[in-house]
């Protein structure tokens, strides 16, 4: 892989997707606006819960408020780059515009899952990141570099797991032809991903930790951040992201093979 | 000698398709039991193209020109047979083999549609690893050739349907590509609009030697652009050479109007022997075989008073209409 020319067209995207999204400006103000109420909102439901009992799950608000952090990054970058990628690709297949990303000399699943940015999820990201350096200071965090490497590490890993599956349902348009509901599912189960895992019930927790792996998305880089976390489960982690991103790839590859364009 | 630069050799593909009764009966018996069968839509056809030739695609709708395209260009794997594009297995889809083709749907855009085009060049001048001066250069060029120099810079979404296809013809050429597969590129554009793209394609097929390959359902892109077409009848080939041989297969005779000096020369000449379609005062129609219109011409001026005469040639797009529902031509 060329990585010069993979960095040049990237920076092309970058380029391209700004300049159509600040077409409308409207539309973004609207965007940003949605971000910061949204937050609150999240914040306020949270504060809800905690309401009666100072304990959810063995997590405190202040700790609970680690996972909203991780939550509202992980939506904002949910919002930058999968939505706005990965939704298209159940368009492309639909109407046959796939055609002409496969006919171009780049990795297809590179050029349809960066192509387009929302820069309004930015502000969700900036926004998590601030919550989440708020919550080091409420939590009293020992802020050192093993801290910061193993929290990158686990984040990095929830975004590998969410894409991944994403990703992965995507690809089945190209059998199924629609499949917007399943991908509504997967956004609905991500909003469970702002409570600790440990406040649902058994059954509950094994399904979102082996089936719908949320568990890894927010609880565990959670727990990282507040240096609770086993070794065995940061690693346990990485491995499921390796996986499900090394799955995912092959899952595409595979599909590819049975793309059979739309009729013209 | 010319070199062919594509191969194709018992090349068939089947689809699973799943068809449906009416009512509400049928849609819920097509939810719980889906039942497809597999079609064969391409069956076992084989043909060569030399490198710089135009080929003409046709067929009725439905009747497999679009598959063949898209497995020739690499975006549909074949069932059966083989298939040799300028040296490589289109659907491995390598990156030399890319670099070499392109494909044009007249249906489907690849432009980014909030931007003026110029956005969308660049962008795909960077996926073919083109140079920005390069680029810029080679933008320059293809603008004047297709005339859009002022539109470049326009939002895609504010430019007409004709403006729009030439820009997607750029976007489409900026790498020079050797083979072009033009999927019905005309479609929807005003008769000025295709007249410029057809010259714009003689004129890149000279200059560069390009082969293109083309579907088009207006008789006049094939007649104008192509010297050879291939003729798709339910997945198979029922015509495959010159173009105008066909057209002098089904079309032997040519209707000849003359307009006599008097009724009198007119009703002469309708017994002097030639085939009378019909005879109006003094206005006759004869039919006259191709390979003998020379002939029976000047025997006519030499021997009758006529004052003026005209050639009509059978409607094309009638002539074609016969190949595309008949299986078989033997020429």
């Amino acid at each position: 892989m060329n990585f010069k020319k993979y960095l040049k067209v990237y920076k092309k995207f970058l380029h391209t997707s700004l300049a159509s999204e600040l077409e409308y400006k409207t539309n973004i103000l609207v965007d940003l606006i949605t971000a910061i109420l949204s937050l609150i909102g999240s914040i306020f439901l949270l504060s809800i819960f905690f309401q009666n009992n100072g304990y959810i799950g063995g997590w405190k608000f202040e700790q609970a408020l680690i996972i909203q952090g991780i939550y509202t990054i992980l939506n904002g970058i949910t919002n930058t780059w999968f939505n706005p990628n990965l939704t298209e690709i159940v368009k492309h297949i639909r109407e046959g515009t796939l055609d002409f990303v496969l006919l171009k000399p780049i990795d297809s699943q590179f050029f349809i899952s960066l192509k387009k940015i929302n820069p309004s999820g930015f502000l969700e990201i900036i926004l998590g990141f601030f919550l989440l350096l708020f919550c080091i200071r409420i939590n009293q965090i020992n802020f050192n570099l093993s801290f910061l490497t193993l929290s990158l590490i686990t984040i990095s890993c929830s975004i590998c797991i969410l894409y991944s599956l994403w990703f992965f349902i995507s690809t089945t348009t190209i059998w199924f032809v629609k499949t917007w509901n399943a991908i509504e599912v997967l956004r609905s189960f991500l909003y469970i991903g702002r409570f600790p895992l440990n406040s649902f019930s058994f059954s509950l927790r094994i399904f979102f930790s082996i089936f719908i792996p949320i568990a890894f998305i927010t609880t565990i880089p959670s727990e990282a951040f507040l240096g609770l976390s086993q070794l065995w489960k940061i690693l346990l982690e990485v491995i499921v992201a390796t996986v499900f991103l090394i799955t995912s790839r092959k899952f595409w590859l595979f599909a590819l093979k049975f793309y059979s364009s739309a009729s013209s | 000698m010319v070199q062919n630069i594509i191969d194709v050799r018992n090349l068939s593909k089947s689809f699973d398709i799943s068809s449906k009764e009416p009512g509400l009966n049928g849609t819920i018996k097509h939810f719980f039991n889906r039942q497809t069968k597999s079609l064969k839509v391409i069956k076992d056809i084989s043909f060569e193209i030399k490198e710089g030739e135009i080929v003409g695609f046709l067929g009725a709708n439905g009747a497999g020109k679009t598959t063949i395209l898209k497995m020739l260009c690499g975006l549909i794997y074949p069932s059966e047979g083989s298939i040799l594009v300028s040296g490589h297995l289109p659907f491995r889809r390598k990156e030399n083999f890319l670099k070499n083709i392109t494909l044009i749907m007249g249906q489907k855009q690849q432009l980014i549609w909030d931007l003026p085009p110029i956005e969308s060049f660049y962008l795909n001048a960077s996926i073919y690893d083109l140079e920005k001066f390069e680029a810029k250069k080679r933008i320059k060029k293809l603008s004047e050739m297709l005339e859009i120099d002022e539109e470049l810079f326009i939002p895609v979404r504010k430019l007409s349907l004709g403006q729009r296809m030439k820009s997607e013809l750029l976007a489409a050429l900026i790498h020079e590509p050797n083979i072009l597969f033009l999927d019905e590129p005309t479609l929807g554009l005003d008769i000025n609009a295709q007249r410029n793209l057809r010259k714009f394609l003689q004129k890149y097929n000279k200059e560069t030697n390009a082969t293109i390959c083309l579907t088009s359902h207006y008789m006049k892109d094939i007649t104008s652009l192509c010297k050879r077409v291939i003729c798709v009848h339910e997945g198979a080939i029922s015509y495959d050479g010159k173009l105008n041989l066909l057209l002098k297969k089904l079309s032997p005779v040519k209707e000849i109007l003359l307009v006599c000096r008097s009724e009198k020369d007119a009703t002469k000449l309708e017994s002097s022997g030639f085939t009378v379609k019909n005879k109006i005062k003094n206005e006759i129609t004869l039919k006259i075989e191709n390979n003998s219109i020379t002939s029976s011409l000047k025997t006519i001026l030499n021997n009758f008073d006529i004052e003026d005469l005209f050639i009509n040639e059978p409607p094309i797009d009638e002539i074609i209409g016969k190949v595309l529902i008949k299986k078989d031509y033997d020429i």
